[in-house]
């Protein structure tokens, strides 16, 4: 055999044990969800037959819709408010000039290296001052204007052709309703990769909402999920389908739109 | 002042910064050799590859930490596994001994996080001349040095970056450490983030003290990105 199919081989075998690393937890999640938590803490990895009984379990201790209603309705409005307010200030980063533009976009980009615990408490003093602690309100907010998401649409921004803007402007038309019927349309892609990005962040978060949320009827999944899993004796059947009715969502988008993903992942910085 | 006699804050830093030094040089490895091997024109079922080696990336943080609590358990299926081909003769206490804590966490942010940073360096990868590798296979050099020096200098500004976003997540470390192992056993994964937390939403609340362990943070957190600007600029 020569040298090169070896490697070649090699290669695919490294690969093909990574893969399986990565799937197997999944595998995992899934083959759990229909298992006792006794065969589960046995280390069981073929399916059992307790789906149902798991599932019931969760429903009877936790309002399942309810939960789920909660992380959608974060989830979908920060999202919405995020690609609302990011646009416009990465349309507005990229299209108009002014004196210390650079100056505020370089201070913008610096407050993406400061660590989320560290605005932990500030942000929890200012929300407990303005009384919106324990809302939801009070999840959604410091999620709209992210640091990451104004870059990527003043990146995507540059690639907009900018005579589009001129010639409107000659038209007459005012500058809003350039940016919502000529600049919207036209960056409909970025606006979906956007979506995915951001959503996934907020349907995932954790620390501040755990923070945030006291009353039980407010709380999302994430959080019923934690609580349940540090208990004492912790029911992994139950946590099992917890995580797999978690996990679907982000799973069933990020399937349904890969392709947009993945490029806007690696466009962002190119 | 009480900062510097709080034996609390220092395992902490201690912690944060070991699981920094080790998994992010590990994680940055094995994703550059993951991404050279799925940018190499002979491989064959490259979407597949690249599809499961990022999927982790799509798990909830709370969701995969709870996967990994049950997975390496004490009679779990990582040490099932392992007795079965008797890499090992006893079950290892992964969650109960302080070193093998830590290690639990750091595979478990390894698994998360090697496809994210994968991406980049594909993309970056797919960005270069490839009539560059042409001109060194004609010269003969071999695909092991090609990656050292051709692949991976070209790929400094990515690297850089990666390099930057990981130190900040770890540093940020939370959501791993309160659900896998809630800081224990005896506080070896305690992270400085989780001890922020506790001390402002868990113990008797002390926002004070918690808001000058941030401030550490941030300064560590902008040394450290300083640190690694400079380095890559000096090469």
């Amino acid at each position: 055999m020569s040298r090169s199919r070896i490697q070649n081989i090699s290669m695919h075998l490294f690969l093909v044990v990574m893969s399986l690393i990565s799937l197997f937890p999944f595998y995992w999640m899934v083959v759990s969800s229909t298992n006792k938590t006794s065969d589960i803490n046995m280390g069981k990895f073929t399916f059992g037959d307790q789906l149902l009984v798991n599932f019931n379990n969760l429903t009877s201790q936790v309002d399942l819709p309810l939960i789920f209603w909660n992380t959608s309705k974060i989830a979908l409005l920060s999202t919405f408010a995020t690609l609302a307010v990011c646009s416009i200030a990465g349309y507005a980063f990229e299209i108009y000039q002014s004196k210390n533009r650079d100056r505020v976009y370089a201070a913008l980009l610096t407050t993406m290296m400061i660590p989320f615990a560290a605005l932990m408490i500030p942000l929890f003093t200012m929300f407990g001052k303005a009384g919106l602690l324990d809302t939801h309100l009070a999840v959604i907010l410091p999620t709209v204007s992210g640091a990451f998401i104004i870059f990527y649409f003043r990146q995507c921004t540059k690639t907009f052709p900018k005579e589009l803007i001129d010639a409107a402007r000659v038209d007459g038309v005012k500058e809003w309703k350039i940016f919502l019927y000529v600049y919207v349309p036209i960056m409909r892609s970025s606006y979906s990769a956007a979506f995915i990005i951001v959503f996934m962040a907020s349907w995932n978060a954790f620390l501040w909402p755990l923070i945030v949320l006291q009353s039980s009827d407010l709380k999302t999944i994430n959080l019923v999920l934690s609580s349940f899993a540090s208990a004492y004796a912790p029911d992994f059947g139950l946590i099992m389908v917890g995580t797999v009715v978690s996990t679907l969502p982000s799973l069933l988008l990020f399937f349904a739109m890969q392709k947009q993903f993945i490029a806007s992942m690696t466009g962002a910085i190119k | 002042m009480r900062l510097f006699h709080d034996p609390m804050f220092k395992t902490a830093l201690l912690n944060t910064l070991t699981f920094l030094v080790i998994q992010v040089p590990i994680m940055i490895l094995l994703s550059l050799a993951i991404s050279s091997c799925l940018n190499s024109p002979r491989l064959k079922y490259k979407q597949w590859f690249r599809l499961a080696i990022f999927l982790p990336c799509v798990t909830s943080l709370v969701a995969y930490s709870i996967l990994f609590k049950s997975m390496f358990e004490l009679d779990g299926v990582i040490n099932s596994f392992l007795l079965f081909l008797h890499i090992i003769d006893e079950p290892i206490a992964w969650l109960a001994d302080p070193f093998w804590a830590k290690v639990t966490i750091i595979i478990a942010i390894t698994w998360r996080w090697t496809g994210y940073n994968m991406i980049f360096y594909l993309s970056a990868m797919q960005n270069i001349d490839k009539s560059v590798y042409e001109a060194a296979r004609i010269d003969g050099v071999s695909p092991i040095k090609q990656f050292f020096f051709i692949t991976v200098p070209l790929l400094k500004p990515v690297i850089l970056f990666t390099s930057i976003t990981s130190t900040i997540g770890t540093l940020q470390l939370f959501d791993e450490v309160m659900n896998i192992t809630n800081g224990g056993p005896a506080n070896s994964t305690l992270t400085l983030s989780l001890y922020i937390y506790n001390l402002s939403f868990s113990f008797v609340p002390n926002f004070g003290y918690a808001a000058a362990v941030s401030y550490v943070i941030v300064a560590f957190a902008a040394v450290l990105a300083l640190l690694q600007f400079k380095v890559a600029k000096d090469r």
